[in-house]
């Protein structure tokens, strides 16, 4: 069986190959994250409603494990409407190419040293300009839409984001600066060495600024103002059913990515915090070595902390008034990002640190 | 044909397209959108050519701000379509002769370097270790320092310039300061009012009836009496 499957691979041609081989991957990335969609929004609502002290969803299966299927299955069945004199074609790509670039954005993301889809030397401007086209799904979603509610919450949230984007991206600079590599393989590679070598120390109010804007690119309470209840203006106001469904695909998709680029740039990847301190011979142990030394699982712990972050800011704070998001991010955030991104230069090119840092 | 062949092609037409719907389309936002998708695939070409900083940076500044920007006014503006088509004859003969000399002038770069097509360019590639981004670095940062300092001097003038023409301060709107405001005290915003209390009797819930009068100060008794 095995060799009947091995000689077909081989019969097939080149690029027949290697685009399977890359489907393969993408399949084994995207799935994953779709479940980890699902179930964050189950964890959101668990932790929010313990937060403040109800009991969340618990009716759906075993203590409500399957209420994330259930809310997938009502969406899928609900009827799309199509508002009269929307532009049809626009209307239904808009959610399309807002969820693209949140999943497109993980090719370049590495799970360890290894296991990465592309590990692209220019890996960060890649991440930096995926985040930026998706913008595009918001203003085209709040035009197609034909309502003024739509219109205006597309424009608002798009100004919203195109303003945090300058923050994130000077934050990532100091990122760069720091590490002399726009590859994030090597970026998590220079915080090798346990918790004190992470970017989060000397880095640490970009770090704040990065998850600040983090969370105001991902549209996510206290920086909601698109989703915003208390006033009917959000550019998805028109959408139903599973159109719907795919904005908050791509929202939740988002978060995750965040979430995982703030463990890549900030918090040393998948590098365990404790193993470098510890003797070679505990790390040579087979599952307890495993367990503390670097890996997977790690990534995946820090982005989960990152996550459980996001949402206990939004258990915690009221919503930001529309002039106070845009004076913090434009008087604020870029202010403290410029100053830190001198501070960093004059480190480097002054003082012994540099010599350590690079 | 190798497969990069086919990519770049495929890349290629979907660029052609797009570029003729940016002219062709009836509504503005849309075309827009095409030149936007014509960026996108200008950025994938430039990618099969190795070119990805150039590639990426396309993208980032004129995908994800220049044009998000362009979508911004061109969506405000309200255009009418009949007035803009109605000098089409007029402007025709300039815009044609324009379009002739571009055409010539491709021609003549392509044949005077003894351009052979996608061979050519397949030649170049560079290995695996090649990076077009330290590449550019090294040479902007050396050769090119003065250059790029005055071309990054000259968009700070235009940041400046374009901001002290358009910038200027209305006298009659009024003005919410956020820093005054997030820098309220509990003092300033909060009373607490004493107020006279009374006892309500709940073990007979059928009608509330107030086991003891109601404390009424002499202030109130006299507004009373008034009525």
């Amino acid at each position: 069986m095995i060799d009947w499957f091995l000689t077909l691979w081989n019969s097939l041609p080149d690029w027949l190959q290697i685009g399977v081989w890359n489907l393969l991957k993408i399949i084994v990335v995207v799935l994953p994250l779709m479940i980890c969609v699902a179930y964050l929004t189950y964890a959101e609502r668990k932790i929010i409603g313990y937060m403040q002290v109800r009991i969340g969803p618990n009716r759906v299966g075993p203590r409500g494990w399957l209420q994330p299927i259930a809310d997938a299955l009502k969406l899928m069945m609900k009827e799309i409407v199509l508002p009269t004199r929307s532009d049809r074609f626009l209307f239904l790509l808009a959610p399309v190419l807002s969820l693209g670039p949140a999943l497109a954005a993980w090719a370049v993301i590495p799970f360890t040293d290894k296991l990465v889809i592309a590990n692209i030397d220019a890996g960060l401007l890649y991440v930096l300009a995926l985040t930026s086209v998706g913008v595009y799904g918001i203003i085209v979603a709040g035009w197609a839409s034909n309502s003024k509610y739509a219109f205006l919450g597309a424009m608002r949230s798009a100004a919203q984001i195109v303003a945090y984007e300058i923050a994130m991206g000077f934050a990532l600079v100091g990122v760069l600066m720091v590490a002399g590599s726009l590859n994030l393989v090597q970026i998590v590679q220079h915080q090798a060495g346990g918790l004190h070598q992470w970017f989060m120390w000397p880095l640490f109010p970009l770090f704040i600024v990065y998850f600040i804007s983090g969370v105001a690119e991902t549209n996510r309470a206290p920086f909601d103002v698109a989703e915003g209840e208390s006033e009917i203006i959000g550019f998805h106001v028109e959408y139903s059913g599973m159109a719907f469904a795919v904005f908050f695909l791509a929202e939740y998709a988002n978060m995750i990515l965040i979430a995982a680029l703030t463990s890549i740039m900030f918090l040393g990847g998948w590098y365990s915090p404790i193993g470098a301190y510890l003797p070679t011979a505990l790390l040579d142990i087979p599952v307890i070595g495993w367990l503390l030394g670097d890996g997977v699982h790690w990534l995946l712990i820090k982005i989960s902390i990152v996550l459980f972050f996001f949402l206990w800011l939004r258990a915690t704070y009221p919503r930001y008034r529309y002039d106070q998001i845009m004076r913090l991010g434009w008087k604020v955030l870029i202010p403290v990002t410029l100053i830190w991104v001198v501070v960093i230069g004059m480190v480097k090119f002054f003082t012994p640190f540099g010599f350590i840092m690079s | 044909m190798t497969f990069e062949q086919v990519v770049v092609y495929l890349i290629s037409a979907v660029m052609l397209v797009s570029a003729a719907l940016v002219v062709t389309m009836r509504n503005p936002v849309k075309a827009v959108l095409s030149l936007v998708l014509t960026f996108f695939s200008a950025a994938s070409l430039w990618i099969t050519l190795e070119a990805e900083f150039l590639a990426i940076s396309l993208v980032l500044v004129y995908v994800g701000a220049v044009m998000v920007l362009f979508l911004f006014v061109v969506m405000m503006l309200d255009i009418n379509q009949a007035e803009l088509r109605a000098g089409f004859t007029n402007y025709l003969p300039l815009g044609g002769v324009v379009a002739v000399l571009m055409v010539v002038e491709i021609i003549l770069v392509l044949k005077g370097r003894e351009y052979s097509g996608l061979q050519l360019a397949s030649e170049q590639l560079r290995g695996p270790g090649y990076s077009n981004t330290r590449e550019l670095g090294a040479i902007i940062y050396t050769h090119y320092i003065y250059p790029f300092e005055i071309v990054g001097f000259v968009l700070l003038v235009a940041i400046v310039g374009s901001i002290a023409l358009t910038f200027r301060r209305r006298t009659v709107s009024r003005y919410q300061k956020p820093s005054v405001q997030i820098h309220t005290t509990k003092a300033e915003r909060l009373r607490v009012v004493k107020m006279t209390t009374q006892r309500v009797d709940l073990t007979t819930p059928e009608e509330f009836v107030p086991t003891t009068p109601i404390q009424t100060t002499p202030t109130q008794k006299a507004e009373e009496e008034s009525t």
